[in-house]
């Protein structure tokens, strides 16, 4: 029980770590940058209709990652911020889903 | 009982909170995840009605993509610059501060221009939000993330003018950051558009 408190008072009172330097911030902004061009480029590229959406989906959410977890911080900040946007994201994701389900496009 | 008592250290008035977290940066990430279902919606809104338009334009008619991608990409290096900004106001540097939020919301400015382009462009292509479905959800979708944009680039500009006259020191780095993640917010949310309503048509 002790231990229990002592471990969540410790995690709610972990400080934050050191955000990235400018080093840092420009090789994300690289990453990003080559990632939107893999993405236009499949979009003219014939060969990848067949595997366009999953591929374009993935390049996506990888973007999506890289910006909230580098330049929002989250990967540095405390893990409740990452529960307070990842949840209604994961619902937002679960109602496009559903609704896309309902009106027949699966 | 012990509460923990840790606080953002850069907070103005920072005060003791049950979780030891900064009860504004808190506030603000509970509002974007309200904004996620909100986009979520719009989105989904836009994706149910995709390919059921009686009449044209329909998107592969219309939509630019090169034009978009170079938008996509003034929008991701915004984001580059929002950083920089906050690592310099961070760091007490009140000239980087300036310069860097001047660029971001120079950068917003072009996005948002772009999308004006963009919208005239496909009224004279006879696209309005009576035309179809496509019209109706596209610009409603796209019209509140634009709008969403400006708001953010009204907000970077009085940042801006706060860092000119040194109201803006490192202890008011709190105010740049929550300001940085609504901006990259918007990032994040054209990133889910440009794929989802331009790439995958």
């Amino acid at each position: 029980m002790a231990d229990t408190h002592a471990h969540e008072e410790q995690d709610a009172q972990a400080p934050e770590h050191a955000h990235p330097g400018a080093r840092e911030y420009l090789a994300i902004a690289t990453i990003l940058t080559v990632i939107t061009a893999v993405e236009v480029a499949a979009f003219y590229i014939p060969a990848m209709k067949s595997v366009l959406v999953p591929v374009l989906l993935t390049l996506s959410a990888l973007k999506f990652s890289l910006v909230a977890m580098f330049y929002m911080h989250l990967k540095f900040d405390h893990r409740l911020f990452s529960w307070l946007f990842v949840t209604p994201m994961i619902v937002a994701a679960l109602v496009i889903v559903a609704l896309l389900k309902l009106f027949g496009h699966w | 009982m012990s509460v923990a008592v840790a606080v953002h250290a850069h907070a103005p008035g920072a005060h003791r909170t049950s979780t030891g977290l900064n009860s504004r940066k808190m506030l603000f990430w509970a509002f974007l995840g309200s904004e996620c279902m909100f986009f979520g919606s719009l989105i989904a809104t836009y994706l149910v009605y995709r390919g059921r338009d009686q009449v044209g334009p329909h998107p592969h008619e219309i939509l630019n993509i090169p034009f978009t991608s170079v938008s996509a990409f003034v929008l991701l290096m915004s984001s580059l610059t929002m950083v920089l900004a906050l690592a310099a106001v961070q760091r007490g540097d009140r000239r980087g501060s300036g310069i860097w939020l001047a660029a971001t919301a120079l950068l917003g400015m072009t996005f948002v221009g772009g999308q004006f382009y963009e919208f005239t462009h496909f009224v004279h292509e006879g696209l309005t939000l009576q035309t179809n479905l496509f019209g109706s959800t596209f610009y409603v979708l796209t019209g509140f993330h634009g709008t969403h944009v400006t708001v953010g680039v009204i907000w970077l500009w009085s940042l801006f003018a706060m860092a000119v006259r040194g109201k803006l020191p490192q202890s008011r780095a709190l105010d740049v950051e929550i300001a940085g993640l609504y901006w990259h917010f918007v990032d994040v949310v054209w990133i889910a558009i440009f794929t989802l309503v331009y790439l995958i048509q």
